[in-house]
Order: structure tokens, then sequence, then C-alpha cells
């Protein structure tokens, strides 16, 4: 085979990739489910075919990158056709360079967390989970989810697939739907796997009618008819009538409809309340769909329908980008402050989540779309390693826990928060390989030269700053403004980080728990040590000299060119806000009780940061108190004011007049119908004669005469075969005489 | 030498006349079955003969000489289960002491 049909061969195997997950969950659901070895195994087996081919096709058309840029390179496979009154909707699956690199970082990231998944759910141990088949089935049924999303060729079967990793994104947040906690006021899992669905549903419904409004004004969902040229040109110069906005294109609404999708999917302010919640999943979890791969679906969703967004420039009126420039500014700088109080291990991993998410939604805002997806496969990959690092402190300072729980013989099992890093300290020397990966992971997330964070994050005030300079398509207010807030944010970044470094490997063991933990297994461990070495290398091919990236993804954008001004700025922030976090929480380690200093520094302040600025608590008191009110008026004007009284009114009524015609019915109806029934019996009595003389008699006689017949004829049923096979051959021979004989016409 | 398609018709009378006569005429439920093959054999016989004289082009006499065998031989099969499950039951195959059917 030649490169060039070995490379068609692959591509038209593309639509296998989410196909082996989906075999995987079917297979362990219908079969495997009781053997825990067998499904592990299925589940690895289903990734890793993905996986393999993945990268087969990513590294087939690396040397040669024309062949997926489209048009050319878009590589449909088209599966199936679905008419739709006059026109008819093309499903199939697609390659081109962004799907490409999104096959690079997604199987490979899920195939870390799966086999990382052995280990954190207890495989093998007394404390394995009882529901570890399930496990494994619905992180399969995610995977499926989001490499089908990826390889999608049409904003439908995008859609689907989103919604099968919403539902992934529920049932794995309440997979511990039973636990419950001593805190009235902390979420149990089960009503966080409903919060993120609800408001991720929100985000879903605005997206939903972005793709009606598409289908309605093109025809078609493939993002080759709706990012064609003739097409957005069309929608960027139609317009619709708003009730307050005006008239606005069409191309910026649908935008702007399908950014609601984005901002639900990549909890962007203000739907972001729910990530933070989903860390009531299993860590594994909480790594592959809140941090690494799903979330960013809806940053992928921007990306991959960039052309639409920058149909309709700022100036004339397309306010598209810069809303998404400015949510996205605002979250990052948002989240990041909120991290900074946060206690919780995997809250303040949740809040960076929502901080470097927002980087990436601000970089696509200004135009920086190589910025943006480079950022978006580096944070993929050091966010995973850091929730997978978190996990393994979990994990650690859990067992750490049992151990001195059976230590004391029959001690009550108190509250215990394996989560809290005021439990923690000191786990350097007891968990080094989680702990020098989870540094690698935080330095790439704090942005520190060379790791990948650096140069992604760079990228993206690189642009931001340059567009300031030098733009014209965005303005200047939105670039300068983007800038302002993502450097803020960069610095909060480096020293939330650093904080979340000393509080959980350095100084001394503040609990027992803490002084009792051990490493976890290797199945844990090596999954950390391959995605550290991604978190390291991974930048050195983004750097502004030699951007592979931008070779790969965006030879149609303007690359960025390095400015030395702004690599400087964000590299003095991240090493002072690391050092700075070092100050308060490395030099000396707080001991066992102590106040963090910072909420002693800030005072209210804090409180309101620990609060999340009482989003949660705002939208409690304006959307979901008011609808329980809402809903409890109806419910009082259905029991106890207007329905039941209609109701009781029209029963007592009936039962009223069904009785007066009950008596009626008595008196009247049954002497009728009495009157009749006695004169039948009379006449009924007469007709008896009439019936045994006569009709019986004649039914007599006929009966007797047939009977006699059949005695006479009787002897001729010889029962023997020959006779009647003689009278047939006698029969047929004297017909056959007959027929030469007489004169027939 | 040229055999006219009367011979064969001859032929064909004559053999059917003898299966006739074997199946009227015999006791044993076996010969009687004999009887009927031959005169399955003479009905074929004029099936390729007619295909033979008069229309060679179609296949159909042919065609249905194949499918009388096929017939012929499930026939076959079944008489003979037929008359293995009689002689199980009244240890007979003598057609004349088979008169279940009697009036």
């Amino acid at each position: 085979m030649t490169g060039v049909e070995m490379r068609e061969f692959f591509f038209n195997l593309t639509w296998l990739i989410p196909l082996f997950p989906l075999l995987a969950f079917a297979l362990i659901v219908l079969w495997a489910n009781p053997n825990r070895k067998l499904s592990t195994w299925l589940a690895w087996i289903g990734i890793g075919l993905s996986w393999l081919l993945g990268w087969t096709i990513l590294f087939l058309s690396w040397g040669d990158i024309h062949h997926l840029t489209p048009p050319e390179g878009n590589h449909p496979v088209p599966l199936w056709t679905l008419p739709t009154g006059s026109s008819a909707l093309k499903i199939g699956f697609q390659v081109d360079t962004l799907t490409a690199l999104m096959l690079f970082m997604v199987p490979f990231v899920c195939l870390m967390i799966f086999i990382y998944s052995k280990g954190y759910m207890g495989y093998g141990t007394a404390q394995v989970d009882s529901r570890y088949s399930r496990f494994f089935a619905y992180i399969s049924l995610f995977a499926c989810g989001m490499l089908g999303l990826v390889v999608s060729d049409n904003l439908l079967t995008l859609f689907i697939f989103w919604e099968i990793m919403g539902l992934c994104s529920y049932l794995l947040i309440g997979f511990w739907y039973e636990k419950s906690y001593p805190d009235p006021k902390r979420i149990t899992p089960k009503e966080a796997g409903l919060k993120a669905f609800l408001t991720t549903r929100v985000g879903d419904v605005i997206m939903l009618l972005g793709l009606l409004l598409i289908y309605s004004q093109v025809g078609s969902l493939s993002f080759m008819d709706v990012f064609s040229h003739e097409t957005l040109d069309m929608l960027a110069h139609k317009t619709v009538m708003l009730p307050i906005f005006g008239s606005v294109p069409v191309a910026t609404l649908a935008a702007l409809l399908l950014f609601g999708g984005a901002m639900g999917k990549s909890a962007q302010f203000p739907l972001h309340v729910w990530l933070p919640d989903a860390m009531e999943g299993p860590t594994p979890v909480s790594a592959l769909i809140h941090a690494a791969t799903m979330v960013s679906a809806g940053v992928y969703l921007v990306a991959r329908s960039f052309p639409l967004f920058a149909a309709v420039p700022l100036v004339h009126g397309g306010t598209q980008l810069a809303v998404v420039a400015f949510i996205g500014a605002f979250t990052a700088l948002f989240a990041s402050t909120i991290a900074l109080a946060q206690n919780d291990i995997k809250r303040v991993l949740a809040f960076s989540t929502i901080s470097q998410l927002g980087y990436m939604i601000a970089a696509l805002g200004i135009g920086a779309y190589i910025a943006a997806v480079f950022h978006l496969i580096t944070h993929a990959f050091f966010k995973a390693l850091l929730f997978l690092g978190s996990g393994s402190v979990i994990h650690g300072v859990e067992h750490g826990h049992h151990e001195v729980a059976h230590g004391h013989h029959g001690h009550e099992e108190e509250a215990f928060d394996a989560n809290d890093m005021m439990n923690m300290g000191g786990l350097l020397s007891k968990m080094p390989r989680t702990a020098w990966t989870f540094i690698i992971g935080g330095g790439a997330l704090a942005g520190i030269v060379p790791l990948a964070g650096f140069w992604s994050k760079d990228e993206i005030l690189a642009h931001a700053w340059h567009e300031f300079q030098h733009g014209h398509d965005f303005g200047t207010f939105w670039p300068l403004f983007v800038w302002l807030l993502l450097t803020i944010a960069a610095a909060l970044t480096a020293f939330y980080t650093s904080r979340q470094i000393c509080l959980t490997f350095l100084g001394r063991p503040r609990t027992e728990a803490a002084k009792h933990a051990h490493e976890s297994p290797p199945s844990m461990t090596w999954p950390l040590m391959l995605l550290a070495f991604f978190a390291l290398i991974l930048g050195l091919f983004g750097t502004p000299w030699a951007n592979q990236y931008h070779h790969l993804i965006g030879e149609a954008f303007e690359a960025t060119p390095f400015d030395p001004f702004v690599a400087g700025l964000s590299t003095a922030l991240a090493v002072g806000g690391m050092f700075l976090g070092w100050l308060v929480y490395g030099r000396q380690p707080l001991a066992a009780g102590e106040v963090d200093p910072l909420k002693r520094w800030l005072g209210p302040v804090h409180k309101v940061l620990e609060n999340k600025y009482y989003v949660d608590e705002l939208y409690q008191l304006i959307i979901i108190r008011p609808i329980i009110w809402l809903t409890q008026i109806f419910a009082k004007f259905d029991y106890d004011w207007v329905i039941n009284r209609i109701v009781n009114f029209a029963g007592e009524a009936t039962v009223f007049v069904s009785e007066r015609w009950g008596e009626f019915d008595l008196v009247i109806v049954d002497g009728l119908v009495n009157l009749v029934g006695r004169a039948g019996a009379a006449i009924a009595t007469g007709l008896d004669v009439f019936d045994l003389g006569i009709v019986d008699g004649i039914v007599n006689r006929v009966g007797d005469g047939i009977k006699a017949g059949g005695r006479f004829l009787r002897p001729l049923q010889t029962g023997r075969v020959q006779n009647y096979l003689i009278v047939a051959v006698t029969t047929l021979i004297v017909i056959l005489g007959l027929y030469l004989v007489l004169p027939i016409t | 030498m040229d055999v006219s398609l009367t011979w064969y018709l001859l032929v064909a009378a004559a053999l059917f006349c003898m299966g006739l006569y074997g199946v009227l005429a015999r006791r044993n439920a076996v010969a009687i079955l004999m009887g009927v093959e031959l005169m399955l054999n003479a009905v074929n016989i004029n099936l390729v003969a007619f295909w033979r004289y008069v229309r060679p082009d179609a296949m159909a006499g042919q065609v249905f000489a194949i499918i009388v065998y096929t017939v012929a031989a499930a026939e076959a099969a079944v008489g003979l289960a037929l008359f293995i499950a009689i002689y199980r039951s009244r240890d007979t195959v003598v057609v004349e002491d088979i008169d279940l059917m009697k009036g």
C-alpha cells in the first residue's frame, strides 16, 4: 500500500473510533458485569483500540498535513441520510486537523484514566467498590460520547454525543448516590449529579435552539455546508428581528446560541455552578470528564464553529466574539479568585479548571484560535495529571485513615474529610511519585518555563497583546481587556497552585491519617508518570519559534509573534506567584488546626471567596426558591382552592343524579322488562307443543332416513384399498370407452 | 434406424398396464409399491418421448421427469415407512388384512 492509500484506508475507519468503547460498554453491561477482571479488560481494550487508531490517523498525516486541511482534506465518511421533508440530514464522520489533534489527546488521556481507575476503585482489595464493573461501563460509554463528538461531521451527531456525555456525567457524579454527609449543607453526590444535569441542560436547550436556527436557514447541519463561504456570507447578511436587540445578523444569533451550549458544558459564568459540585463523583471521573475531556467539548464546539463566530466582524455589529471574550476572561479571573480560598483539594482544581477553560474561551473570543486549541491540549494533559494526583493523595490519606481507625479498636468512624488539604501535609516523603508528578502538573498549570502550560498560556497572552497593538478585527478594547484579566488570573493561578502544593506535600502531617498515608499502587502511579512526561514536553512543540500546532491546525491563521514583554511578564508573575505562595504556606508550614493566613489578611473578602461569591445562594434565592414557591402555589390552587373543589362538586352532583336515576330505573324500567319477560314465557309455552310435535318429528324422520341409507350402503366400504382402486380404474376405462364410442363434438 | 414416437408410447403404455396390474392384483404391499413405481416410470418415458419428438427446444419434459423422480423417491420413502409402521402394529403387509377403514 502506498502512503496515500494507507491514509485513506485509516480515514475510512474513523467511525470505528467511538464504536470500540461503545462495544465495551455493551459487553460489560450485558455480559461481563459480574466479572470485575473481565470488565476491566474489556474497557481497557475498547479504549486502547480507539487510542491506537486515533494516533495512527494523526501520525500518518503528520508529515503531509495538507491532506487534512479543508476543503480537499475533510475526509467525510458518510454513514446514512435521514430524509426530513424537502431536505435531508446527512450523518457521517470526518477527520480534519482539529479532529486529529483531539484524537491525539482524548483517547490517550482516557486510556491513562481507565488504567488508573483500576487501582482507585480498589480492584483486588477489601475496599473494592460494589459497583466496580458498572463504573467501567459508564466511563466506556463516556469515551464513546467524547470520541464520537470529535469525529462527527455535523452538528446533529455532535449534539447527540454531547448529550451522551451529559448523561454519563450525571451518572458518574452521582455514582455514589447512597452517600450522605453529617453536614446537611454539604451537597451529596445525588444532588450534585442532578445539579450538573439541570444546569448544563439550560445551555443545551439554548444550543438546540441554535441548531434549529441554523437548520432552518441553511437546510443542513454538516460542517462542510454550514461553514462554507457562501453560507457564512448569507448568514452574515441576513438579519432577524429580536424583541429587545432589534435587527441582528443570523450568524451572530446562531453563534451566540451555540455559545450557550458551550457555556453550559465548559462551565463558563453564569453556568459554572455545577462543576465544583461535580467533584462529588469518583476522582478518575473528575479527571476524565470534569477536567480533561468533556468540559473541553464546549471549547471544541466554539473552535469547530469558529468560522461562524468570525462571520460578522465586530465593526459590523457582530457582538458574538465580544461576548465570548468577555465571558471567558471574566470567568478566568472570577474562578481563579475563588480557588484561592478553597480547602478541598479537588475543589481548588475544579475552580482552576473553570478558570483555564475561561482562558481558552477568551482566546477564541479575540481570534487566538491556535493558542486556544493549543491550551486545550496541554491543559487536558496537565489537568488530568493534577486530578489523578489529587485522587492518589485522597486514596493514600483515606487508607491512612482506615489504618488509624483499625489501630484504635472499636473506634467510631468520626467525620473525616480526606479531601481537605488542612488534613494533609508532609506527603512528599510518603508518596514521592504522586508528589513529584503533582508538582510537575502544578508547574505546568502555573506556567513555569518550559512546562506545557507556559507555552500555551503565553501564546494566548501574546496574541491578546499583539491584537491590542496592531489589531484591526477586534478593536483594541477587547484584546486589552482579555490580556489584563488573564494576566491577573495567571498570577493568582500560580499563587493557589503553590498554596495547594505546600499545604498538601510540604511541612509535617497535620493528622494521623496523613501520617499513615502510603504511596498508591503502580496502576495508579504509572499513568501519573506518563501524563507528567507529556506535561513536561508537550509545550515544546508549540514554542513561538517552531509552532507545530500552528503548522497542524491553523495555516490559515496568522502566527502570533513572540513578545518578550509578555513572556517576561507572565514568567515573572508565575514565578512570583509561586514564590509568594511558598512564602505564605511553605516557609512556615501550617500546624494542625492553624488558621489559613489568607483568612486573617483578607477578612470578609476571604469569606466571600470561600463561599464562591454566593452565586449558589443567589441562584437559590432568585431561581430555585421562586420556582418552588410557584409550584407550591399551583399545588395549593390544585388541592385546596379551585380544582379539587370543582372536582368534588361535580362528583357530588353526579352521585345525586345517579341516585334519582336509580329510582326511575327500579320502578319503571324494571317493570317494563319484567312485563316483556312474562309475555315471552307465555308465548314460549304455546310454541313448545308445536316444536316437540312437528319440528322434532321432521328432524327425527330425516335422521332415521339417513341412518337407514348408511346401513344399506355400508357393505360397499370394504376397507381394502385395491377394491377401491379397481372401482376407480373400471370407471375410468368405462368413461374412456364412452369417450371413444360416443360422438362428442 | 428411426424409431417413431408411437413405439415409445406403446412401451410406456405396456409398462403402465403392468404397473396397474401389479397395483390391483398383488397382495403384498411392497409389491404394490413397486407397481406404482412402474406406472410412474411409464409416465416418465412418455414425458421424455414427447419432449424429444414434439418440443425438443423446451426443457419442460426433462425437468418434469426429474420432478417425477423426486416425488417418486419421496413417495417410496413415505410408503415404506408406512408399511413398516403397519407391520409393527399388525404383523402383516398383506393389504387384504389391512381393512381398518371397513364400514
